[in-house]
């Protein structure tokens, strides 16, 4: 059980990261990654986004959407569910800890619409994920999502002390050296496997 | 955005080449780098982006004076992922392979932000021929956006071209251009090459703007996710104070 769960986090982190293997929420990844707090600031918003809507979506995929043959419903009763949650856990936060919401606020209403956070409920159903593992690998992508940005952060701030070529300043030298970073966690490839032999 | 006056062809020709979504407004971007491994997968995907914007847009624009203004981008959101199912429903009863090879971002066109973004920015405002139009150029201008960058991923990549292998080309085939880094190279250059040929005259005043931003307006990061530093500047400015 313990292992599984191991497994499951080590891949969502390293092998299958969301933003540099799965392509998905790029967008807050080249937008926000200019300074390392927001980096961490998005980082855990998005994680805490993350295993909230898929504790929410979870069971009621399996006990409504499936118990009554509803599974087409699953795109929009998801994203539903995901823009009342974060609009939710930001009056929430305004009202009971001002200070977090100081800090996290700014990122929530990005969240809506990041479809890493659409793409880890879905993918969870689809992987034919139970409860707890979902959450499990919701924890690794947030977790993830939250290490490409926080690595990236630090190498955007070097980029932007660099001279080059002006048709490549902005986002095309910024895609370039995701590039990079997405090439080196190939390196992570068969990690899981290992860790899994390893816990057996 | 083209202004009220502009002709239909100039809405229609705007999406394709002058705010190119992918290239120029740099919006779009997860589908662009996910799903152009080959070339008939992004066919498949810039396609069906192409129908559900049209839909959308049409529906938005002839509900515009309907939806309330305070709770629009939940609407926009609901009508958007309903025109999502059905497409997904389509393409699974009659191209099961292309729905396996597109996987989840077929669920995902629903928070494609070019979508939203123009549901917010054009059909919103515009008549619904306009909104339809601005739909089909848009659509046409992220499929021919994608459907390019494939094409140079899969030549390279794996040596073919929509599946059928290159004969001569076979043995060179530089897989790093299939796989993610690859993907997100090409994007790159291909934003480099555009600013070259353009003399940055297009990305320049576009480039990430918060303009074609769904989340403009729910925003409160004031532009500072976008490149501007300035604004960054000021708002600490402002604190300060």
């Amino acid at each position: 059980m313990l292992a599984n769960f191991i497994v499951i986090l080590t891949s969502a982190v390293l092998i299958n990261n969301y933003v540099l293997r799965q392509f998905l929420g790029i967008c807050p990844f080249l937008g926000v990654s200019k300074k390392l707090d927001q980096s961490v600031g998005m980082g855990i918003s998005v994680t805490l986004v993350m295993i909230i809507a898929t504790a929410a979506t979870w069971p009621i995929q399996y006990f409504i959407l499936d118990a009554f043959g509803l599974g087409y419903m699953q795109t929009i009763v998801f994203i539903l569910i995901i823009a009342a949650l974060v609009q939710m856990i930001e009056l929430l936060l305004k009202k009971f800890i001002p200070s977090l919401h100081k800090g996290l606020g700014v990122y929530l209403p990005l969240i809506t619409t990041n479809c890493a956070v659409l793409g880890v409920t879905i993918n969870n159903i689809t992987d034919g994920y139970g409860f707890l593992e979902s959450l499990v690998s919701s924890l690794g992508c947030g977790l993830g999502f939250m290490l490409a940005m926080v690595l990236f952060s630090g190498l955007r701030s070097r980029i932007d002390e660099t001279a080059i070529p002006k048709c490549f300043r902005g986002l095309a030298c910024t895609l370039i050296a995701a590039s990079f970073i997405s090439l080196a966690f190939f390196g992570f490839d068969g990690l899981a496997e290992t860790v899994g032999q390893a816990l057996a | 955005m083209s202004n009220k006056n502009s002709g239909s062809l100039s809405v229609l020709l705007n999406g394709i080449i002058k705010e190119n979504p992918v290239l120029v407004l740099i919006l779009g971007t997860c589908p662009t780098l996910a799903m152009t491994k080959n070339a008939s997968t992004a066919l498949g995907m810039g396609l069906s982006v192409l129908v559900v914007l049209l839909c959308s847009n049409v529906a938005i624009s002839l509900l515009r004076k309907l939806i309330p203004e305070t709770v629009r981008i939940p609407c926009y959101i609901v009508i958007i992922a309903g025109f999502v199912t059905i497409v997904e429903m389509i393409i699974h009863a009659f191209l099961p392979d292309l729905y396996s090879t597109m996987g989840v971002f077929l669920k995902l066109i629903t928070v494609n932000c070019i979508i939203l973004g123009r549901a917010e920015m054009f059909a919103s405002k515009s008549s619904v021929g306009r909104s339809a139009l601005d739909g089909i150029g848009m659509g046409a201008g992220f499929t021919l956006a994608i459907f390019s960058i494939s094409v140079v991923r899969e030549v390279l990549g794996a040596a073919s071209f929509m599946g059928n292998e290159i004969p001569f080309l076979s043995e060179y085939a530089i897989k790093f251009f299939v796989e993610a880094p690859g993907g997100m190279l090409v994007y790159g250059l291909a934003i480099a090459a555009i600013y070259k040929l353009t003399n940055g005259k297009f990305p320049k005043k576009k480039s990430f703007s918060c303009e074609g931003c769904p989340s403009a307006s729910l925003c409160h990061m004031g532009g500072e996710c976008c490149e501007s530093e300035a604004n960054a500047v000021k708002e600490e400015n402002t604190d300060a104070c």
